[in-house]
C-alpha cells in the first residue's frame, strides 16, 4: 500500500552494525555519488526533493542548507535526536535499529553544508539508543567512513554524541546549541538563525534524526523519484508515532497524504470495542486537537495546517470518548509548566496560570467565566516569547476549550455541585431533613 | 487537588519557604550568604579521582570549547556520587577549570541532574499523556508503595519518556519496559530492590517494529 523506504528491512538481525547495513547498500555507490557532485548540485538536489523537516517546523531541508554561508570557516552540523515532543518515539526506533543510516545522512548533510565537526544531541534518557549510536560511530571510524579525508576524498568529518539530561526545551535549536555549549538550555533570540551564527557563533545546520537520515536514499533514488511519493509540498514517507487509545501503538511509515482514518484505524486499530476517537493530536501534545470528525482529512502538511493544526512531529495521539477532556487538557498544561524555561514572562507566567486554572476546574472552584480567562490568557501567550514552547501549550489548550467547551462547562458544574455537597457532609448537616434557611437582610 | 481551598476547605498548606526567606526552592537555598562566592577550584587543595578525572579530560576533548562537557562531566560525577552533591561539583569545577556555582546553576536546569540527595539509581515513571491514558499514574502511586524504603532508588514521575508506544511503562536505570500489567507491578519492584533484569520479555530492546511493511525482508 506504502512505500517503505525508511523501515524497510529495519528489524533485521544486526541491521545496527555495519557489515549487514552495507550488505543492505549502505555507505556504497549512493555516498560515494553525493560526495563527488559538486555542492551546490548536491544542495538543489535536496531541494528537489522537496523534502521538509521532520522534526516539527516541516522547514525544506534543502532551502536550510542553502542558507549557510560560503567559504572557508568553521561550519557545524548538528542532529537533534531530543525527541521529548510528547508522542513521538520514532527517532528511537530509527537509531536503535539502523544508527549508520542517520551517520550517512550526517556524511552527506555536512558535506552539503560543508560543516566538518558534527554532533548528535541525545536525550540523555535514551541510555541505550546513545551506546549503540556510539558503537555504530566507532565501527565508521574504523572503516575510514568518519575523520580525515572519509573514504579518500578532501572531505573530513568529526562525529561525536552528545547526551542531554533531561529537558524538553533543548529540542528547541538554540536551545539546543546552548545546552550543547554546556550552558543552560534557554533558547536564544532570532534572528540571528542558527544558519548564520549558531554552535561557537559558526554557522550551524541543525535537522532532525528522521530528517539526515532521509538523505541517502533521495540520492539513491534521485530528487525527481523522491518527490514523486506522497503529495505536492509534502513528499516523501514519514515516520508516525501512534500511541494512547489505540489497539495498535507504535511506529509507521506511511506515504504523506494518506488519510487519517488510514492511520488511525488501518494501521494502529484504532481505540477498542465499542469505544470511538473523540479526538487526537495530530502532531504531538503542541499541536491542536481535532476531533472524531476530522477522520478524513489528509495526513500531510497542507493539509493539517488548512485544518487550523499542523503536522509537527508525526506523532498522533488518540483519546477515546470515555476519556475526560479536563484531564487530557491538565495533563498537557501540566507539562509545558514543568518544560517552560522560565526567560520569557508571558510563557512562564502563562503555562503556570492555565495549570493552576484547571485545577481550579478540577476541584470545584471554577466558574464558566474561568474558561475566557483562560482563553485570553493563551490568547496572550501566543506570539509573545521567545521561541515557541508557550505557542505550544496555549494552542492545544485553546483548542480543546474551544472544541469541548460544553464538557468543560458540564464539568465545572459538576465538580462545583460535587465540592458544595462535600462541603455540607463535612458541616454536618443532615441534606436530607433540614431546609437552610438563609436569614434576609432586614 | 486545591491550591486555595477556599471552598472545599481542603488542601490548606503552609506556603514553604527557604533559609533566606526565598519560596523558590533551588539555586540559594544551600549558599551561605556570609561568604563569597566560590572561585575556580585549586588543583593542589581538590582531590579529583583518576578515573573521573580522566572522563572529564575525554569529554573536553571532544569540542572546540572544552566548556561543552559540562553535561557529560555533571554526569559522570552524578554516576560516582550518587548526586551532584557540592563535592562532586567541586571535582568537576576543578578539572574544567569552572566556578562551582556556574556548574550548580546548568545542573539545576536538567531534569536528570540531582542537586538533592537521592537514591543513586534512578527509576523514571512516565506520567505524560500518552501513558496516563493508560493507567501510569496508578503504576507510579504502585510503585511507590511497592518501593517505601528502598532507598538506593531515586523513583520519581517522568514527561514523556519516548517510549509511548509501550505505555504505561519504566525506564529502570535507562532500561525500558512495558506495557506494564498492574499484576506485573510487585514483580517489577521486587527486580529493581534486587538489582535485576527489570521484566525482560518486556523491555523495549526486544520489540518488533508495528509496521507491516518493516516486517517483510526482500
Ligand atoms: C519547544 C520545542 C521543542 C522541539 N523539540 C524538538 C525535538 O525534540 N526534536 C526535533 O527534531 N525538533 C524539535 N523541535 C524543532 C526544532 O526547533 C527544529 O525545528 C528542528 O530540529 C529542525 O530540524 P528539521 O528541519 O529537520 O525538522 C522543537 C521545537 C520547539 C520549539
Ligand atoms: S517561550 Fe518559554 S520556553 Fe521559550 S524561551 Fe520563552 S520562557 Fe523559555
Ligand atoms: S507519554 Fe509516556 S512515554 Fe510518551
Amino acid at each position: 500500500m506504502t512505500q517503505t523506504i525508511l523501515f524497510k528491512n529495519i528489524d533485521e538481525p544486526g541491521l545496527a552494525t555495519l557489515d549487514v547495513y552495507r550488505a543492505r547498500g549502505g555507505y556504497g555507490d549512493r555516498l560515494r555519488k553525493a560526495l563527488s557532485m559538486p555542492r551546490d548540485v548536491l544542495v538543489d538536489e535536496l531541494k528537489a526533493s522537496g523534502l521538509r523537516g521532520r522534526g516539527g517546523a516541516g522547514f525544506s531541508m534543502g532551502t536550510k542548507a542553502s542558507f549557510l554561508p560560503k567559504g572557508q570557516m568553521d561550519k557545524y552540523l548538528v542532529c537533534n535526536a531530543d525527541e521529548s515532543e510528547p508522542g513521538t518515539f520514532k527517532d528511537r526506533e530509527l537509531m536503535q535499529k539502523c544508527p549508520h543510516m542517520l551517520i550517512e545522512g550526517m556524511i552527506i548533510a555536512a558535506y552539503a553544508a560543508g560543516a566538518n565537526r558534527a554532533f548528535i544531541y541525545i536525550r540523555g534518557e535514551y541510555v541505550q539508543q546513545a551506546q549503540i549510536l556510539e558503537a555504530a560511530i566507532e565501527e565508521a571510524k574504523a572503516a575510514g567512513l568518519l575523520g580525515d579525508r572519509l573514504l579518500g576524498t578532501d572531505t573530513s568529518l568529526s562525529l561525536w554524541v552528545h547526551r542531554g539530561a533531561g529537558a524538553y526545551i533543548c529540542g528547541e535549536e538554540t536551545g539546543l546549541l546552548d545546552s550543547l555549549e554546556g550552558k543552560r538550555g534557554n533558547p536564544r533570540l532570532k534572528p540571528p538563525f542558527p544558519a548564520n551564527q549558531g554552535l561557537y557563533q559558526g554557522p550551524t545546520l541543525i535537522n532532525n534524526v528522521e530528517t539526515l537520515a532521509t538523505l541517502p536514499h533521495i540520492i539513491e533514488m534521485g530528487a525527481e523519484n523522491y518527490a514523486k511519493i506522497g503529495v505536492q509540498n509534502s513528499t516523501g514517507t514519514k515516520l508516525i508515532s501512534i500511541s494512547g487509545h489505540v489497539q495498535k501503538p507504535g511506529n509507521y511509515e506511511i506515504e504523506l497524504g494518506m488519510s487519517s482514518r488510514d492511520i488511525i484505524y488501518g494501521l494502529a486499530g484504532g481505540p477498542g470495542e465499542g469505544r470511538s476517537v473523540k479526538m487526537w493530536f495530530p502532531g504531538g501534545s503542541s499541536s491542536p486537537v481535532l476531533t472524531g470528525e476530522d477522520l478524513d482529512i489528509s495526513y500531510d502538511f497542507d493539509s493539517m495546517a488548512k485544518a487550523g493544526t499542523m503536522l509537527g512531529s508525526g506523532a498522533i495521539i488518540v483519546v477515546d470518548d470515555q476519556t475526560s477532556v479536563v484531564d487530557v487538557a491538565l495533563k498537557t498544561a501540566q507539562f509545558y509548566r514543568h518544560e517552560s524555561c522560565g526567560k520569557c514572562t508571558p510563557c512562564r507566567e502563562g503555562t503556570n496560570w492555565t495549570v493552576k486554572m484547571l485545577e481550579r476546574i478540577k476541584s470545584g472552584e471554577a466558574t464558566p467565566m474561568d474558561l475566557d480567562l483562560m482563553a485570553s490568557v493563551c490568547e496572550n501567550i501566543i506570539g509573545h516569547c521567545l521561541c515557541v514552547l508557550g505557542d505550544a501549550m496555549a494552542m492545544p489548550i485553546g483548542s480543546m476549550v474551544k472544541k469541548f467547551r460544553g464538557e468543560f462547562e458540564e464539568y465545572i458544574e459538576t465538580a462545583r455541585l460535587q465540592a458544595e455537597r462535600e462541603l455540607l457532609a463535612g458541616l454536618d448537616i443532615d441534606t436530607d431533613s433540614t431546609t437552610i434557611t438563609i436569614p434576609q437582610a432586614a | 487537588m486545591s491550591s486555595t481551598g477556599h471552598l472545599t476547605g481542603k488542601g490548606l498548606q503552609a506556603v514553604p519557604r527557604f533559609q533566606h526567606g526565598s519560596r523558590v526552592p533551588g539555586w540559594d537555598d544551600a549558599a551561605d550568604l556570609t561568604k563569597d562566592p566560590a572561585g575556580v577550584p585549586d588543583p593542589a587543595v581538590v582531590e579529583v579521582p583518576a578515573d573521573l578525572r580522566a572522563e572529564i579530560e575525554d569529554f573536553m576533548s571532544r569540542y572546540p570549547d572544552s566548556r561543552s562537557a559540562a553535561i557529560p562531566a555533571l554526569r559522570a560525577a552524578q554516576e560516582r556520587h550518587g548526586w551532584c552533591s557540592p563535592e562532586a561539583v567541586e571535582q568537576v569545577a576543578c578539572v574544567m577549570r569552572l566556578t562551582p556555582g556556574y556548574l550548580a546553576s546548568v545542573a539545576g536546569f536538567y531534569d536528570q541532574l540531582e542537586t538533592r540527595p537521592v537514591g543513586h539509581r534512578p527509576v523514571y515513571v512516565c506520567t505524560n499523556i500518552s501513558c496516563s491514558l493508560r493507567g501510569a499514574d496508578n503504576l507510579l502511586a504502585e510503585l511507590q508503595h511497592e518501593l517505601a524504603g528502598a532507598d538506593d532508588v531515586n523513583l520519581r514521575g517522568f514527561e514523556c519518556l519516548g517510549a509511548c508506544d509501550i505505555a504505561p511503562m519504566v525506564s529502570v536505570e535507562g532500561v525500558y519496559v512495558g506495557p506494564v500489567d498492574e499484576a506485573e507491578i510487585p514483580e517489577l519492584a521486587r527486580q529493581i530492590r534486587a538489582g535485576e533484569d527489570p521484566l525482560p520479555a518486556k523491555q523495549l530492546i526486544r520489540r518488533p517494529c508495528q509496521d507491516p511493511g518493516a516486517a517483510a525482508p526482500e
